[in-house]
């Protein structure tokens, strides 16, 4: 066999994964190396392509796994219509190439700025259709926007990180896309300005759909704070929430940067990247250790999701050597597990070669849990097996 | 329908765990005197009826945690009960069960409006989830029809939906994190104040579980700012085809109302009858609500209405006020309770593509005067998510059995045209049988084998959502 297997239909998968006797790496268009990757025969789902059904006025389109999101969003587009969850490109900051795929999205949950308005990838999946590691094909969920109809195991599914099955196909609910947007960019003196201006404007009735907050030239912040939908309610919107941020520090409307909060493309060049939720106001604890443990060197930040996503990241020259990068990572993650929340190792060259956990360890309870359950989805352990440790 | 032959060996020792139980709960929190136990002999289909063994009403985790030790160790299956306002059968008890009670629970633990969420426990009721947050202008967003009566713990064992959850979602979209007791008394935290999961999404399958993963005694909910206003508008049609073209219409054209709600004649004139809400003499009736300021709204009503008269409606009519709202909504809010004044009915929620609106209305037709039961359809269109209601005569012998013939075949019309057997139900014992026409044999095994690991002895609400032939083996166990 080749290192890499691509197939070209659902039986060819199903064949190949019942033939092989070894552990393999599951990819979709490889953009998203994250987790713990160990060496194996790769098995790539990018040849698994095209739309099988869109129908705007019933808002669903379902396409094979290995579909790229840049096709998904033209048909949309095409349509008036979007992914609302905006999935964030990584290619930016993990330096990878290739194209993501639908399945390569479902599989890692991953979602953008308006995951705090309308939900993350995982809420906008209606129905999977994958292979378990025996060679099986199931199916689960279906094409219709409500669905209790037995247990949501699209939701499992979803962020498993092929851990449990290999998506061949997924069903997905898309929105329309709005009339336009408006940013307002509130420049706040302090990180606890900026989560109290996020909070305060998500606490309106103004439906914001974007409220990240991103590091200043002048040593301040800005807080970006987005609003959609049609230009006369838009503006209102601006006016209103304009006034009511007033307090927090200038307001400016400024031109879309929501491509640049989504995808973290200025970040680029740096070394190590931590990607954590919290509950938003929590943020400022994690920003308080980095500012402890660090201060000297410095890090880069920015919050997202009205403060509960938080993006911590060092360049090569913010970290003396591995030792103290692994000290920062073990810090991180045991203030989160107190917090209640996670952090994940997204990248770093300097920790390549040092054995840690990338995802936030689960308690025992859940750990044991999971296992069991690749244990029933997987029997032998082939699928990715360690990724999501 | 059919339920698995009480235990004789758990029957003959009730006095032994009723003690205890008693043991570890207040001794009126344990209900185990037959003329007591007949209140939890049913949920909201009240077509099937069995009292338990016994039934416990805990108020706090660990008590939960200490009851279902108990039965674990007896072998005793356990039905978790919210409200008991199912109407899939999701809380029928069989007699040989402990029905575990959550409706003392019924506690805010932690409101939290920075974050945006609040922390309850789960036997308190949907509406007053809302009620708690109301004075800071907050509210729950999911909104079943039974919202006054049902518990939270029910809604995220069905993952209940309502009337508003084209734009805000369902349970499973405003659910943060849950404290489940697992089956043998551990107590485990899922989830919580922050986004999406750790590693697995183990809340996302423990909502919707229908009580068979764990009993849920906390949850954290996502809450969200009141909007400034909404308002309906009411929108008639000659014909059904019509009123479902100008549903797919509204969505393409980029408004996203909050509810897009669509009635038939035969319900419009059962509702007028009860209700006086106004409505005219027409074969659908789409209530279309929008939020926002006022002018949002009138925007919002404006570019609706446009696209409305491309259909030649027989009316169209934008509320003027707080009370032509609530009139319009009056009708549809009380169309179950309109219609059980004239009949009994069974209520069915099978969900089925936008798309296929007007095929399945004419087909349900179709089986109505097949069958010779009269069948009303009361909906949420902007999702697919039909009400039929089949309406019987539960003293006529045979009459029921007709209706749930029928109310199969309206389910397996659902599953052909690319649906579900249910929206927003849940399965139960209602569905359960019929699991089979949507999921391949392999497809129902996995998802018995998520219980496996929550609950290898499958004690809890064993007798629910897999046909009891396929799930024999597992429960025999």
């Amino acid at each position: 066999m080749s290192d890499r297997l691509y197939p070209e239909s659902e039986a060819a998968l199903v064949a190949a994964l019942r033939e092989t006797a070894e552990p393999l790496q599951i990819m979709g268009g490889g953009t998203r190396p994250i987790g713990n990757i160990a060496p194996a025969q790769i098995l790539s789902t990018s040849r698994l392509q095209g739309i099988t059904l869109y129908e705007p006025g019933a808002m669903t389109l379902v396409a094979k796994s290995g579909t790229t999101i840049e096709e998904i969003e033209t048909v949309l587009t095409a349509e008036k219509q979007r992914l609302a969850f905006e999935p964030m490109d990584h290619r930016a900051i993990l330096r990878t190439s290739g194209h993501p795929t639908l399945g390569g999205v479902i599989a890692a949950n991953v979602s953008g700025p308006r995951r705090i308005q309308v939900g993350a990838a995982r809420d906008f999946a209606l129905g999977v259709t994958f292979v378990d590691g025996t060679g099986q094909v199931l199916s689960n969920g279906g094409r219709v926007m409500k669905n209790v109809t037995g247990y949501d195991l699209v939701k499992l599914m979803s962020g498993s990180w092929g851990t449990l099955g290999v998506l061949t196909e997924v069903a997905l609910k898309v929105l329309p896309i709005a009339e336009t947007q408006a940013t307002l960019n509130v420049h706040v003196a302090t990180w606890a300005d900026a989560v109290a201006c996020m909070s305060a404007a998500l606490g309106t009735p103004f439906d914001v759909s974007g409220a990240a907050t991103v590091q200043a030239e002048d040593g301040g912040f800005d807080s970006l704070i987005r609003v959609e939908g049609f230009e006369t309610s838009v503006q209102y919107r601006v006016t209103e929430l304009t006034k009511r941020l007033a307090q927090f520090g200038a307001v400016d409307v400024v031109h879309d940067p929501w491509a640049e909060v989504k995808d973290l493309s200025a970040w680029a060049g740096l070394d190590t990247v931590w990607r954590i939720s919290l509950r938003p106001t929590d943020s400022l604890k994690l920003i308080a250790l980095m500012q402890e443990l660090n201060q000297e060197r410095g890090f880069h930040c920015q919050l997202d999701w009205g403060g509960g996503l938080i993006w911590l990241g060092l360049e090569a020259v913010q970290i003396a050597d591995a030792q103290a990068g692994l000290a920062l990572h073990h810090a991180v993650q045991a203030l989160v597990a107190q917090l209640g929340g996670h952090a994940t190792l997204l990248t770093s060259d300097l920790l390549r070669d040092q054995e840690l956990r990338h995802f936030q360890p689960l308690g025992p309870a859940i750990e044991r849990v999971s296992q069991t359950l690749r244990e029933k989805f997987d029997p032998r352990g082939i699928l990715n097996p360690g990724r999501m440790s | 329908m059919e339920m698995p032959q009480p235990n004789s060996e758990i029957l003959s020792k009730k006095a032994k765990i009723a003690a205890a139980l008693r043991a570890v709960l207040p001794y009126d929190a344990v209900i185990d005197d037959p003329s007591e136990t007949r209140a939890y002999e049913c949920d909201a289909l009240t077509a099937y009826r069995c009292p338990p063994m016994i039934a416990v009403l805990p108020s706090t985790t660990q008590e939960v945690s200490d009851i279902l030790k108990i039965c674990h160790r007896e072998g005793v299956p356990v039905v978790p009960r919210g409200s008991g306002t199912s109407l899939a059968g999701g809380a029928l008890p069989t007699a040989d069960c402990v029905i575990l009670g959550v409706a003392k629970m019924n506690n805010v633990l932690e409101t939290d409006y920075e974050n945006r969420l609040i922390r309850v426990q789960s036997g308190r009721t949907n509406l007053s989830v809302s009620g708690a947050v109301e004075e800071e202008d907050f509210f729950y967003a999911p909104d079943p029809s039974s919202q006054l009566a049902c518990a939270i713990a029910g809604n995220i064992a069905m993952n209940s939906g309502g009337a508003h959850c084209l734009k805000y979602g369902v349970t499973t979209n405003n659910l943060m994190g849950v404290t489940l007791v697992m089956m043998d008394g551990e107590i485990v935290e899922i989830g919580g104040g922050y986004l999406d999961a750790p590693g697995l999404d183990i809340l996302g399958v423990i909502c919707g579980s229908e009580g068979q993963l764990g009993v849920v005694t906390e949850a954290t909910l996502r809450i969200l700012p009141k909007p400034e206003g909404a308002r309906p508008v009411m929108i008639a049609f000659d014909s059904n085809e019509v009123a479902g073209a100008c549903v797919a219409d509204i969505i393409k054209a980029g408004v996203l109302p909050v509810a897009i709600e669509f009635m038939d004649r035969p319900i419009i004139e059962i509702c007028e009858s009860f209700a006086k809400a106004g409505y005219p003499d027409c074969e659908a009736l789409l209530i279309v609500e929008v939020e926002g300021s006022e002018a949002e709204i009138q925007d919002q009503l404006g570019r609706i209405s446009v696209i409305a008269q491309k259909h030649n409606p027989v009316e169209l009519r934008q509320s003027q006020s707080a009370a032509e709202s609530a009139a319009i909504w009056l009708g549809r809010k009380s169309a179950f309770g309109a219609v059980g004044q004239v009949a009994d009915y069974m209520c069915l929620d099978g969900t089925i593509p936008v798309s296929a609106l007007p095929e399945v209305l004419r087909r349900i037709k179709e089986l109505s005067e097949h069958y010779g039961l009269r069948v009303g359809n009361v909906f949420h269109a902007g999702d697919g998510n039909m009400h039929p209601l089949i309406m019987f005569n539960a003293n006529k012998e045979g009459d029921l059995e007709l209706c749930e013939a029928m109310g199969a075949d309206v389910l397996r019309l659902c599953v052909e045209v690319g649906g579900c057997l249910t929206g927003e139900h849940g399965v139960g014992i209602e569905k359960r049988d019929l699991m089979e026409d949507q999921y391949t044999a392999e497809d129902l095994d996995i998802q018995m084998a998520v219980k496996d690991v929550f609950d290898p002895g499958w004690l809890l609400n064993p007798s629910k959502v897999f046909p009891l032939s396929v799930s024999q083996s597992r429960r025999a166990s």
